[in-house]
C-alpha cells in the first residue's frame, strides 16, 4: 500500500474543494470496496478525504413530499433497520440485509455502495487484461470462466456485472441520486446513476468525476403491501447474486395497478423492463402473466457458455419472486426462495 | 467408562481461553526486536523464464532494505535431495529461487524486505520484469492422454499403489446381471486454513536460527532448513505452539519459510514473512481428480466386480498422487477387480494432501455408483451395503483390528430415521421443496507414527512432557493431556504437555489422522518408565513403606504412590524428588506401532452419513438441512474435542459436495477466484441440523491405547452421502463436483 495523507472533511463543499486538488484523491466512506481495490493493487490514492464527518450525510428523514431521504454517509445496516425504511421500504430493508455479511453491513456506506465495483474475476487481477481496468486491453472475461457475468446489456468490449443489492431495490422504487460538485448540485433519476459498459466500461455510472453523493431520495410510494427480493447464489448468505430480483406491485383485487421488476446480477445495472411492467398493468396477479412479463425482462439475453444459466433461471425467478410479493411474509431470510 | 478416568471425559480444549482472547500467538504475532518485513512477489507468467529483474523503482522506495530473487540469493543446498522434506514425493524438489525457470503461475520470484509490511507490500508491485514466455498446460481433462502411473519415492510408503488385479475383472463384468458405468470429477481445491502462511526469523547470530512458523511439523521444517541453508540441526529451532488451522497444507515446508530464512541469514536481522490470502493460493492444493468406475452385481446384488481408474492432476516436477483407487476392495468383498491410478503431469504448483486427501475423493465415486447399483436392483441403498459387508479386509485378506461399520450404518439410520424414506425419486417433498434423503459409508486410514516422549516429575511433584508435535487446532495438547494424567493418576492441572518445538523428542508432522495414536503411545511408553523410575528412587528412601510389595501393587494416584492393598499409606512425588535431591526423575522413551503383530491385520476407521437435503423445485437452490454420521474410530479419548473433529468434517464435506472449488483459467493457466469472497465455503447459514454418533468400538489390538483417530474420517462420507440425497430429491445424477444449484432447475 503507497503512502497517503488523510483528510477529513468538514463539509460538502470543503470535501469537493479537496478532491478537486489532488486528481489522485479519492472519497473515503466505509472503504469496505476501496481498501480492497487499494490492496489489489488497482488504485493507489494519494489522498483520502474523509466525508463520514459531514454533517447532513449521516441521517435518514422525511421528505416534504412524503417520501424518505437516505444520507449517503448512513451505513447500510442502520440504513436497513431504521423504522421509517422498516416500515415504509421494507423492500430496500430486505435488499440490503441480503448482502454482504452482518460486519460489512455495518461499515458500508449508502452512498458507497452505489458505487461498488463488479466482482468480474479478471478485474482483479491486475496481471490479466481488462477492459475495465485498463480500457483496450481485451476482456478475458468473454472467453473465460464467466459464471458471475452478465447476460444482458453486455458489450464487446466487458459483460461485468454491477453486483449490488441494495441497488436493485432503489431502482425499483424509482430513486434519486442527490450529488453535489463544483458545477453545483444535481439530482439523478435512478434509471439513470449506473450505465452499461457500451465501448466505455471503464465507467461504471454517469457521476462527473468529483461529484459526492450527498443523499438518495425514495419516492412516497414504498409498496409496503406487496413486494419481495430474492436473491440466488451458490451459497445461503455472504455471496453476491447469481440472480436476483426485486418485486413492487400495487393491486386492486386480483388486478396489478402497477409493477416494477428490477432485475440484479444479470447487467452493468440494475435491469429494469418497462415493457413488461407496463404489460402487467391492469392483468391478473398470477404465474402466466408473470411468466409473460419474465420473458419480456430477458428478451435480448445472451450468454457467455458459464452464465448460460442464468437466462433460465432468471425468469424463473422473476415469476417465483412475483408470487412472493404476492404473500411478502412468505420471504425466507437471506432473501432465500419461498419455502 | 471409570469414573475418576480423565479419559473419555469432553474436555474443553485447554488453551481455547488464549485463542478466543487472543491471547494466543501465531508465527506471525511474535514480538521480535528491530524485525524486517518481507513480501514475495509472484510470477504472474505460466511457463517460462525470467530474462531480467529491474528492483530500481522498489528499492528507491524509503523502507525498502533490498530485493532478493535468483539473481542475487545467498547460496543454496545444491543437491535436490537436501531439499526433499519427510513429505517431498517423488521428483525434483522445486527450489524458490534456485534459476530463472517459472515452472507455474504464481511461483515466487523476488522477495521484498522493507522496515514495515505496507512498504515491502507497495515495493513488490513496483519491481520490473521481462519474461520469456512458453506455452503451458494447466488444465487436467484437455491433457489426459498424457496420464502415465506416478514415480515411486519415499512418500510413496505411506500410500502404495493400487493393488493388483484379482479374478478376471473383463468377464466378469461382462457376464454380471446387474451394472453400472460411471465417471466423477471435482475441480481444484485450496486448503485455505484461517491463518494465513507466515514465518518469523530470529537471527541468533552467525548460523543460529530460531523459526516461528506455520507448520504440521516442526522437525521436518528444522532439518529442511538447516539442509537447505548448510546449518547444524542444532542450532535451527523451529517453533509452532499454535497452528490456525492448516488440514494438510503445512505437511511440507512451504516457501515463505525458506525465503523468511533466506533474507534473515542474507541481511543477518530479524525478518518476518507472512502471505496473503490470495498468496495461499500459490501453493500446494488438492488436485483436480477425474475418475471412471465399473461396479457390477449379481442378480441379488452381490458384487462380483469392480473397476476404478483415477487419473490425477500433478506438477511437472514432482509425482504427488493420493490413494483414490484401491479403497473400496477394502470395504466390499468383490472376487474381480481392476484398480489403476495414473498421474498428469501440468504446469501446476505439486499438489499435496488436503483432509481425506485421496479417500475422500475415492469415496465419493465409490459410494455414488453403490447408489446407482441400488437403485437398478431396486434393493434399498442400505440393504445393498450390508448385504456386501465384509468383516475382513477383501483386498489384503486380512481380519480388521476391529470394524464397527455395521453399527455405525445401524445406529445412523435409526437416529436419522431412514426408514421414512421412499424409494423412488421426486417422491418427498415439503411445499416448494423437493425432499431427499441419501446415504455413504467412509473409511479411512488408522496410522501411527513413531513418536518419542520426554517425561519428567519435577520438585513439585507435577508431569512434564516433552514432544515436538504440533497442535494445529485438533486439541492435542489437550487430549495428551488427557492421556499422560490418567497414565500417571494426576489432575489435568499437574500435568503439562509441551509441544510445538523441534527442540523437544522427535515426532513426525501432524496428518493422516495419526497424532492422538502416535503422541498418545509416546506417553504411554514414556509414563510406564516414568513409573519404574520413580518406585526405583523411592525404594532408597529409608522409609520407603512398601519394600516388600512388588510394583505391580503399587498404584499411582493424585500425585502420591500407595499400595493397592492399604491406600492408608502414600508417599508423595514430591517427598520422591525431594530424596532425590530435588532433581528431576526423568526418562525419555519411544512410542512405536507393533508393526509384527500388526502384520496380520488391516487397521481402519469407518463411518456413515446419512443426509436429508431440500431442493426448490423450480430454482434447485439446495440445502442440507439434516445430516447424521456415525463414526468408529476405536476409543475416543475426548468426546468434545472428536466430535468438534467430525463436525468440522462434515461442513468440509458439504463444502466438497456444493461450494469449494479453485477455478482454473485455461487460456491464462492461473486460478483466477483467489479469494474467500468468491472461493467458496459454507457459511453459518448453510449449515443446519448435524448430529454425531461414536458407535462403541474395542480394539485391544491397534495400540496400547485402542486409538485410530477422528481428524479426517468425518468428510469422506458426506459427498457422496449428498450426491444421493440430491439424486433422490431430484431424480438427477451430478457426478461433478462441487454441484452447482442450477444444475438442478
Ligand atoms: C466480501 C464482500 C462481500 C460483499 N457482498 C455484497 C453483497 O452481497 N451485496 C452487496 O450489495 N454488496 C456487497 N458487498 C459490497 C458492499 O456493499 C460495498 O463494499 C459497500 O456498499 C461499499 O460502501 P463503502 O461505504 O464501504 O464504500 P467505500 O469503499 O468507502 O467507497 C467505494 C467508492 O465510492 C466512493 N464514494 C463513497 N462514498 C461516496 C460518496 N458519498 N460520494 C462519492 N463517492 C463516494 C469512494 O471514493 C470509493 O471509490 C460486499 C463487499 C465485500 C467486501
Ligand atoms: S467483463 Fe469487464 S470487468 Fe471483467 S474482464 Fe471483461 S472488461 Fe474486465
Amino acid at each position: 500500500m503507497n503512502n497517503f495523507e488523510y483528510l477529513q472533511a468538514a463539509d460538502a463543499d470543503q470535501a469537493i474543494n479537496l478532491r478537486d486538488k489532488d486528481i489522485n484523491a479519492q472519497y473515503l466512506a466505509g472503504g469496505t470496496n476501496l481498501v480492497d481495490l487499494w490492496k489489489y493493487n488497482l488504485t493507489h490514492p494519494a489522498a483520502l478525504i474523509d466525508i463520514n464527518h459531514i454533517g447532513i450525510n449521516n441521517t435518514i428523514t422525511e421528505n416534504p413530499d412524503g417520501g424518505v431521504r437516505l444520507g449517503a454517509a448512513v451505513r447500510n445496516a442502520d440504513t436497513a433497520y431504521h423504522p421509517l425504511v422498516e416500515e415504509r421500504y421494507p423492500l430496500l430493508s430486505k435488499a440490503i440485509l441480503a448482502g454482504a455479511s452482518a460486519q460489512i453491513r455495518n461499515m458500508a456506506s449508502n452512498g458507497g455502495n452505489l458505487l461498488q465495483r463488479t466482482r468480474c474475476y479478471y478485474f482483479y487481477d491486475d496481471q490479466v487484461p481488462c477492459n475495465k481496468r485498463i480500457p483496450g486491453s481485451g476482456c478475458p472475461a468473454k472467453t473465460g470462466y464467466n459464471r458471475i457475468h452478465a447476460i444482458l446489456g453486455t458489450s464487446d468490449s466487458c459483460i461485468a456485472v454491477f453486483p449490488s443489492d441494495m441497488c436493485i431495490a432503489l431502482s425499483a422504487l424509482n430513486a434519486r441520486v442527490n450529488v453535489i460538485g463544483l458545477d453545483g448540485e444535481r439530482s439523478i433519476d435512478f434509471a439513470d446513476f449506473h450505465r452499461l459498459p457500451g465501448d466505455a466500461p471503464e465507467l461504471d455510472n454517469n457521476l462527473k468525476t468529483g461529484e459526492l453523493i450527498t443523499s438518495i431520495d425514495l419516492p412516497e410510494n414504498g409498496f409496503k403491501d406487496h413486494y419481495s427480493y430474492l436473491k440466488l447464489r451458490d451459497r445461503h448468505s455472504y455471496a453476491f447474486a447469481l440472480v436476483s430480483v426485486a418485486t413492487a406491485l400495487k393491486l386492486d383485487g386480483k388486478l396489478i395497478t402497477e409493477a416494477r421488476i428490477a432485475l440484479g446480477g444479470v447487467a452493468h445495472k440494475p435491469w429494469r423492463v418497462a415493457e413488461a411492467e407496463d404489460f402487467l398493468i391492469n392483468k391478473e396477479a398470477n404465474r402466466e402473466n408473470f411468466s409473460a412479463a419474465a420473458e419480456l425482462i430477458v428478451q435480448g439475453a445472451k450468454g457467455y457458455g458459464d452464465n448460460d444459466f442464468k437466462i433460465a433461471l432468471a425468469k424463473k425467478a422473476i415469476v417465483r419472486n412475483c408470487m412472493m410479493a404476492l404473500d411478502p411474509s412468505s420471504q425466507q431470510p437471506g432473501a432465500q426462495p419461498s419455502a | 467408562m471409570d469414573k475418576d478416568k480423565i479419559v473419555g471425559k469432553p474436555i474443553s480444549r485447554l488453551e481455547g481461553k488464549l485463542k478466543v482472547t487472543g491471547a494466543a500467538k501465531y508465527a506471525a504475532e511474535y514480538e521480535v526486536e528491530n524485525l524486517l518485513h518481507a513480501y514475495v512477489v509472484n510470477s504472474p507468467v505460466t511457463k517460462g523464464k525470467i530474462k531480467s529483474i529491474n528492483i530500481d523503482k522498489a528499492t528507491a522506495l524509503p523502507g525498502v532494505i533490498t530485493v532478493l530473487s535468483h539473481i542475487n540469493r545467498p547460496k543454496l543446498a545444491w543437491f535436490d535431495l537436501q531439499y526433499a522434506d519427510m513429505d517431498a514425493p517423488p521428483g525434483t524438489v522445486f527450489k524458490p529461487f534456485y534459476n530463472d525457470e517459472i515452472l507455474y503461475n504464481g511461483q515466487p520470484i523476488a522477495l521484498v524486505v522493507a522496515e514495515d509490511f505496507e512498504t515491502a507490500r507497495y515495493a513488490a508491485t513496483l519491481v520490473e520484469f521481462d519474461f520469456e514466455e512458453k506455452p503451458f498446460e494447466t488444465f487436467l481433462t484437455d491433457h489426459t492422454e498424457q496420464a502415465r502411473p506416478p514415480k515411486f519415492g519415499l512418500a510413496t510408503a505411506l500410500k502404495p499403489p493400487p493393488p493388483p488385479p484379482t479374478g478376471d475383472f473383463e468377464q466378469a463384468y461382462q457376464d454380471a446381471a446387474v451394472k453400472v458405468e460411471s465417471e466423477y470429477q471435482h475441480g481444484t481445491e485450496h486448503h485455505n486454513p484461517m491463518e494465513m502462511f507466515a514465518t518469523t526469523t530470529v537471527y541468533n547470530g552467525e548460523g543460529k536460527l530460531t523459526i516461528y512458523d506455520k507448520t504440521q511439523g516442526t522437525i521436518n521444517n528444522q532439518l529442511f532448513v538447516a539442509n537447505v541453508f548448510g546449518l547444524k540441526y542444532k542450532n535451527v529451532r523451529v517453533l509452532a505452539p499454535f497452528v490456525g488451522g492448516a488440514f494438510g497444507s503445512g505437511l511440507r515446508p512451504q516457501y515463505q519459510l525458506l525465503l523468511c530464512a533466506m533474507a534473515a541469514i542474507h541481511l543477518k536481522r530479524n525478518v518476518r514473512l507472512v502471505l496473503d490470502r490470495k498468496q495461499m493460493f500459490f501453493f500446494s492444493h488438492r488436485p483436480p481428480t477425474k475418475q471412471n468406475l465399473k461396479f457390477a452385481t449379481d442378480v441379488n446384488g452381490r458384487l462380483t466386480a469392480m473397476a476404478h481408474t483415477a487419473l490425477s492432476e500433478t506438477s511437472s516436477y514432482e509425482d504427488y498422487f493420493e490413494s483414490v483407487a484401491s479403497w473400496s476392495h477394502k470395504l466390499y468383498p468383490a472376487p474381480n477387480t481392476l484398480f489403476e491410478q495414473k498421474v498428469v503431469p501440468l504446469d501446476v504448483c505439486t499438489p499435496l494432501d488436503m483432509r481425506a486427501p485421496g479417500g475422500s475423493t475415492a469415496l465419493h465415486a465409490i459410494e455414488c455408483t453403490m447408489d446407482e447399483l441400488a437403485y437398478k436392483l431396486k434393493i434399498d441403498p442400505l440393504e445393498l451395503r450390508l448385504l456386501n459387508y465384509s468383516d475382513t479386509d477383501p483386498s489384503a485378506k486380512k481380519p480388521y483390528t476391529s470394524k464397527a461399520l455395521r453399527a455405525c450404518y445401524l445406529q445412523a439410520a435409526e437416529r436419522f430415521g431412514w426408514k421414512n424414506r421412499t424409494p423412488e425419486p421426486r417422491s418427498m417433498t415439503r411445499g416448494n421443496k423437493l425432499v431427499g434423503y441419501g446415504m455413504a459409508t467412509g473409511i479411512w486410514d488408522a496410522l501411527q507414527f513413531p513418536s518419542r516422549v520426554e517425561a519428567i516429575i519435577n520438585a513439585d511433584g507435577k508431569l512434564i512432557l516433552n514432544n515436538a508435535v504440533t497442535d494445529i487446532g485438533t486439541g492435542t495438547f489437550t487430549v495428551m493431556t488427557q492421556i499422560a494424567a490418567d497414565e500417571l493418576g494426576l489432575s489435568i492441572e499437574d500435568v503439562d504437555f509441551r509441544y510445538g518445538d523441534s527442540q523437544k523428542p522427535f515426532s513426525m508432522f501432524q496428518g493422516g489422522s495419526a497424532m492422538t495414536a502416535s503422541t498418545g503411545v509416546g506417553i504411554v511408553v514414556a509414563t510406564k518408565e516414568l513409573k519404574k523410575k520413580i518406585l526405583k528412587v523411592a525404594r532408597k528412601m529409608d522409609n520407603f513403606p512398601f519394600a516388600k510389595s512388588d510394583d505391580k501393587d503399587i498404584i499411582f494416584e493424585g500425585g502420591r504412590i500407595y499400595l493397592k492393598a492399604d491406600p492408608e499409606i502414600s508417599i508423595s512425588f514430591k517427598e520422591i524428588v525431594a530424596f532425590n535431591k530435588g532433581r528431576n526423575i526423568k526418562t525419555t522413551n519411544m512410542g512405536k506401532p507393533h508393526m509384527l503383530k500388526l502384520r496380520n491385520y488391516s487397521k481402519a476407521t469407518h463411518s456413515a452419513s446419512f443426509v436429508e437435503v431440500e431442493v426448490d423445485i423450480e430454482l434447485g437452490n439446495v440445502t442440507v438441512t439434516r445430516a447424521v454420521t456415525a463414526v468408529a474410530a476405536g476409543k475416543i479419548i475426548n468426546p468434545k474435542t472428536a466430535k468438534s473433529q467430525i463436525y468440522g468434517s462434515m461442513v468440509w464435506g458439504i463444502s466438497k459436495a456444493l461450494h469449494e472449488e479453485t477455478i482454473m483459467d485455461k487460456k491464462l493457466g492461473k486460478y483466477i477466484n483467489t479469494n474467500l469472497g468468491e472461493y467458496h465455503i459454507p457459511v453459518h447459514a448453510d449449515i443446519k441440523d448435524m448430529d454425531v454418533i461414536f458407535a462403541e468400538e474395542e480394539d485391544e489390538l491397534i495400540n496400547e491405547l485402542g486409538i485410530k483417530g477422528v481428524g479426517e474420517i468425518g468428510l469422506v462420507g458426506m459427498p457422496a452421502a449428498i450426491s444421493n440425497a440430491i439424486f433422490h430429491a431430484t431424480g438427477k445424477r451430478i457426478n461433478s463436483l462441487p454441484i452447482h444449484f442450477d444444475e438442478l432447475m
